[in-house]
């Protein structure tokens, strides 16, 4: 039963993931995009990680993929844009991801990663543990994250109000 | 039966393997960056299966910083895309070769 939701569930992102890569069309290359999330959701569910999984659905889902939609949208892309890469470059991207592929693969294989049976948390107790070590170890990164994302938003607003004053 | 501790590091490594493919061979800039977000969540799906499976929550822990840090991210490339096509009028990395000679 597990066996057989990972293995649809690793097919459905892997195809998806494809689909971003091989997809002419920018829409539907972030369409793909937002099902792959889906899937990866889906495994990190079957990972009892379930607050991961919801804030995966929230954040890439709800806004990352939204926000790619806008841009898309605002550069007014026409879909379908051909593909005239050149077939030397085509072919060492397949060589590259191919060895970098293999490479992750042998040593996810021979670097011998078994682990521990793996504990199970109640769901309650382990979303409560989760907090109490956001809010205890991982105090001082939290509030750094908290200002990274402020000076992530001060600079974007800098950055569009600039071109905006540069094009007039 | 559960799947084990490997299959999750292969997919993971695969994800990652096919994300890097993309930001290689693909021209348009919009499309690099959903690649670049396909290998940071490649890595995110590895270090919570590790987590699980060793029975800790850091890995848990790590993937919220990883999944903010990529907001803030995607949030800040996307300004720099516009600002580049208002000055540049094209997105395509083939076209943007200012820095080249």
């Amino acid at each position: 039963m597990y066996q057989i939701a990972f293995l649809s569930l690793s097919i459905l992102t892997l195809a998806c993931a494809l689909g971003v890569v091989l997809n002419k069309n920018v829409v539907n290359a972030a369409m793909c995009l937002l099902l792959c999330l889906a899937g990866i959701a889906g495994l990190f569910v079957q990972l009892h990680a379930y607050f991961l999984a919801f804030i995966l659905v929230l954040v890439y889902a709800g806004a990352v993929v939204a926000l790619f939609l806008f841009i898309v949208m605002l550069l007014d892309m026409q879909g379908g844009q051909p593909w005239n890469f050149r077939a030397m470059q085509g072919l060492a991207g397949f060589i590259a991801a191919a060895l970098l592929a293999t490479g992750l693969g042998l040593l996810a294989v021979r670097g011998r990663l078994a682990a521990g049976p793996p504990l199970s948390h109640a769901v309650g107790s382990s979303l409560k543990l989760y907090a109490y070590q956001l809010f205890t170890t991982y105090l001082l990164p939290v509030q750094v994250i908290g200002f990274l994302l402020l000076v992530a938003m001060v600079g974007v607003v800098v950055i569009s109000r600039r071109t905006a004053e540069g094009s007039e | 039966m559960t799947p084990s501790l490997d299959a999750y590091v292969l997919l993971s490594a695969a994800l990652f393997a096919v994300g890097f493919l993309g930001v290689l061979v693909r021209r348009n800039t919009l499309v690099i960056y959903m690649c670049l977000e396909l290998m940071l969540v490649a890595a995110t799906l590895a270090l919570v299966a590790f987590s699980h499976f060793n029975g800790a929550l850091d890995g848990d822990v790590f993937v919220f910083f990883i999944l903010t840090v990529a907001a803030a991210e995607v949030a800040v490339g996307l300004a720099i895309i516009v600002a580049l096509f208002r000055a540049r009028k094209t997105v395509r990395v083939d076209q943007l070769d200012s820095l080249k000679h």
